[in-house]
């Protein structure tokens, strides 16, 4: 076991590797620099936003940058924003509790919402029950997130005016009305994106539910005369999660990568806003760290997952 | 002849026969008001007057908290990192410049304790230097005093390339000294008609020597104090995360009486224009949104029973079609828009004049800009003083197929006119942005039924303005044969937007299309004008000058101007705000109050 966990992780390194080359040439080849903001700026004459251009080593050769990047990276040093001059790791590390909590919450409400319904609809299919929940997780996941944020925000915060849309890190006051606070401004954004990922997750769970309740073992644990609760939630459910749990497991990156559109709608200072507004502005150091980093989450999730998978289910053996 | 009425007039002013209002109400009538009137009366030997205040609350503090949305937040509080407004704006919060413009473009006085002038001694006589006295007793957020070094030091850390600090631009041809300690002086090496850049707005705030010494060069990243601001204005600062937040408290020994009103501050970023509005005018979240670039449609509906309104502001910026003089599809010595080329179509004046006839500006404003517009017949619209009467548009469809007819441009078996085998095909390009792509539709739309063909290309803004060498797209290298956009006016005098246009400022291959004259239009009339205006210290012929600088652009229909436009703001009902169209947002800030 061991061995295998030691030889894929060796296995990362040169994709890890083939990952960053890849990525840092795209993001070298895009078009625009961080400083077009000065050009219509007549103060600032051009020369200036050229040195600048110079001075950030934008104009040495691309295979030069990269191995400057590659060697600060080796140690450590994550290289600064040309936007904010600010160190890349402090930026990325502000915004990250914001993601962990909004998208965290979201996945554990969407696993909430997937596996009860899920799991009731595959025990009785075509069902009245299963049908509208199959009928409500096509609309679900049919529906994009920038649909469903605009929609809520109409609703509930301009017709109904019950809850902010503007996320704030800061919120005034302390310890209840503090905690109440910052559960209230997170509903909306939650709301959104669980059930967007509750809808796909539902249909997953169903099917894998559905896979096993039609096999052997199950007739013969009901024809031992086992309840049909014990027989779902003891045979079925543990043999099925199987499957769910990598998924669950691919998904984490996720949570940490954060989701940009939500993000976007809420203002919520998470990774996602963070990713998308320094592709913008053409800050490269903030791209290319935020993007690495999410690859090397895939990466050490997959191995995870894989693990899992033998632990879980002694039938695979990991050589 | 107005000159000799002006002089006479300001004699009036200076032994107090004619009040300085009713001077400024005569130059109001032969069509020289505003901003730099003041200036006049400066440089003719009556001091300028500072910028009337509409603060009234008759206390420090008490107003609570102060919700501002910027839905591009600052990314960094440095003002000499600073790349666009957004930074400025937040920089502003907690550093102060010697003096900032009000909305009006009068000078107003933060950390300098008297408008520089002849009388006083501020203004050297020959424009080469201006002494600024600085207010006595102002400290830092740590208590330390703001004297003449902090100013001077200023000057040190920003001049130094190796700082990579964007205000190098506006300091570098200065020298700075300190005269003693509330006194320095600016020296500039020609006669500087326009004196009030170096120090003052938003772009130009002072930072504290005692904590950014060490960081000078090229170790001016790692200051720690480049992400916490210690300043010396209205409010301190609490917190800052790049692109998202910047808080700050109220200073209880700021040098303004009774202000600021607010108890604290919160400059909240991220999200779009849209959502920013509806969170000020629809549901009263926050109190002030920044920049609301949203059609006047949807602010209407959004204002109807709304807990805010938009506020405006009237400045220089305009919205301007550019036509190349240069051959965009002729490459030449590996460049294309070459300047030894000239453009098939645009050198017959008639296709310019022509053109210039089929821009719609009234259905623009009305259909794109709505209340953040105005039409207008010229490249140069602020301020008031500089702004030529002498001009006029039009639209008109007949006419200008009438011009084309007239010139030769008969319209072919397609419908697209054509002469000497040539076609009017146009590629008319511009930057992504709702408003644009609309304004381009339009255009086309008229060209269409006077017989041009007009293509449409749309850039993304960060290529189109970037100075990135290798690529086709940008304004600057105007591979295209007209393009579209705005470049602000940033404070109330031209001549830095209008030197722009110098014939040897050409963007060529030469100069890795650094130049700023990206029409590429060569007019001598022009280069002597502009030259003799910026070494011009009599205002009343500098104003002029700038009014034919104009005026000779209008002639040769350089630019097709599509609408002057104005800064659109979103307040809370009750809020006061005071916004310049010659100043940044947070300029004037510490005037701002809410009515209870």
């Amino acid at each position: 076991m061991s061995q295998y966990v030691l030889r894929r992780l060796l296995i990362a390194i040169p994709s890890l590797l083939g990952i960053s080359l890849v990525l840092f040439v795209v993001l070298a080849l895009a078009p625009g620099d961080p400083f077009s903001e000065l050009a219509t700026n007549p103060n600032v004459p051009p020369e200036v936003a050229l040195a600048l251009r110079a001075k950030f080593g934008l104009d040495d050769p691309i295979y030069l940058r990269y191995l400057h990047w590659l060697n600060a990276m080796l140690h450590g040093d994550w290289g600064f924003s040309f936007v904010s001059r600010m160190n890349v790791d402090t930026l990325i590390l502000q915004r990250l509790p914001t993601t962990l909590y909004v998208i965290g919450s979201a996945q554990i409400l969407a696993l909430l919402i997937a596996i009860p319904v899920g799991v009731y609809a595959a025990t009785k299919p075509y069902s009245l029950f299963d049908q509208v929940a199959n009928t409500l997780a096509f609309v679900g996941f049919s529906l994009p997130t920038f649909f469903t944020g605009i929609l809520f925000i109409l609703i509930f915060s301009v017709t109904l005016d019950w809850l902010p849309f503007v996320y704030t890190t800061d919120i005034k006051g302390t310890g209840i009305h503090w905690l109440a606070e910052t559960i209230r401004q997170a509903i909306m954004p939650v709301a959104v994106l669980g059930l967007f990922q509750a809808a796909s997750m539902t249909r997953f769970v169903r099917s894998a539910m559905l896979d096993v309740i039609r096999l052997d073992y199950v007739t013969t644990a009901r024809a031992k005369g086992i309840g049909q609760r014990r027989v779902i939630i003891k045979h079925v459910m543990r043999n099925a999660m199987i499957p769910v749990v990598t998924l669950i497991a691919l998904q984490i990156p996720a949570v940490f990568g954060g989701a940009i559109v939500t993000e976007q709608i809420f203002r919520i200072p998470g990774i996602g806003s963070l990713l998308i507004s320094s592709i913008l502005s053409n800050d490269t150091p903030v791209v290319m760290a935020v993007t690495f980093v999410f690859a090397c989450l895939v990466v050490l999730f997959n191995l995870i997952a894989d693990v899992l998978y033998g632990w879980l289910d002694p039938r695979i053996s990991l050589r | 002849m107005l000159d000799k009425e002006l002089r006479s007039m300001i004699g009036d002013v200076k032994d107090g026969r004619m009040d300085r209002r009713g001077f400024i109400q005569r130059l109001a009538a032969v069509g020289l008001t505003a901003p730099l009137a003041n200036q006049i009366l400066a440089l003719g030997g009556v001091a300028m007057a500072e910028g009337a205040s509409t603060y009234k609350p008759t206390k420090r503090g008490g107003g609570g908290a102060l919700k501002l949305l910027w839905w591009q937040g600052p990314t960094l509080l440095n003002p000499h990192f600073a790349t666009g407004t957004k930074d400025q704006d937040g920089a502003r919060l907690f550093y102060e410049p010697l003096a900032c413009w009000d909305p009006d473009g009068n000078m107003k006085l933060v950390l300098a304790a008297e408008i520089p002038s002849i009388q006083n001694g501020g203004l050297a006589a020959d424009g080469k230097s201006v002494t600024w006295k600085l207010k006595p007793g102002v400290k830092w957020h740590d208590g330390t005093p703001f004297t003449a070094d902090d100013v001077v030091f200023n000057w040190e850390y920003a001049k130094d390339p190796a700082t990579s600090a964007l205000t190098i631009a506006t300091l570098r041809d200065i020298t700075v000294e300190k005269v003693d300690d509330l006194t320095v002086r600016v020296l500039f090496n020609k006669p500087t008609p326009f004196w009030a850049d170096a120090f003052v707005g938003a772009p130009n705030t002072i930072i504290p020597k005692h904590l950014f010494k060490d960081y000078m060069g090229s170790k001016s990243r790692e200051a720690p104090t480049n992400l916490s601001p210690v300043g010396t204005g209205p409010y301190k600062f609490v917190e800052f995360k790049p692109g998202d937040l910047v808080r700050g408290v109220i200073n209880p020994d700021y040098h303004m009486a009774n202000r600021p009103y607010f108890d604290s501050i919160e400059m909240k970023g991220g999200g779009d224009a849209v959502s920013a509005a509806r969170a000020v005018i629809q549901t009263g979240e926050y109190d002030f949104g920044w920049n609301i670039q949203v059609e006047d449609d949807v602010l209407l509906r959004l204002e109807k029973g709304g807990k805010g309104k938009t506020v405006y502001a009237v400045g220089g910026d305009t919205e301007f079609i550019a036509l190349n003089f240069t051959d965009p599809n002729t490459e030449v010595d590996g460049e294309r828009s070459s300047m030894k080329t000239k453009h098939p179509l645009f050198s017959d004046p008639a296709v310019r004049k022509a053109l210039s006839l089929l821009i719609d500006r009234e259905s623009v404003k009305k259909a794109i800009y709505g209340r953040a517009g105005r039409t207008t017949a010229n490249f140069l619209n602020g301020p008031e003083k500089f702004v030529s009467k002498n001009t006029t548009w039009e639209f008109s469809i007949e006419k200008a197929s009438k011009i084309l007819d007239d010139a030769g441009w008969k319209p072919g078996a397609d419908g697209i006119r054509e002469k000497d085998g040539k076609k009017l095909k146009l590629l008319y390009q511009t930057a992504i942005n709702g408003p644009r792509q609309k304004t381009q539709a339009i255009v086309k739309q008229a060209c269409q039924k006077a017989g041009i063909d007009v293509e449409l290309k749309s850039v993304v803004a960060s290529v189109f303005f970037s100075s990135d060498v290798g690529n086709p797209d940008t304004y600057s290298k105007f591979y295209a044969d007209m393009e579209m956009f705005q470049i602000p006016l940033s404070q109330p005098d031209p001549s830095q937007h209008m030197r722009r246009y110098l014939s040897n400022l050409v963007a060529t291959k030469e100069n890795k299309w650094q130049g700023t004259n990206f029409p590429r239009w060569v007019n001598k009339e022009y280069d002597a004008t502009i030259l003799a205006a910026d070494g011009e210290m009599d205002p009343v012929k500098r104003a002029a000058f700038y009014i034919k600088a104009n005026d000779l652009m209008y002639q040769d229909i350089v630019f097709i101007p599509v609408q002057h436009r104005l800064k659109v703001e979103a307040a809370a009902n009750n809020l006061r705000p005071v916004v310049s169209g010659w100043a940044n947002e947070t300029d004037n800030l510490f005037d701002w109050y809410r009515e209870e």
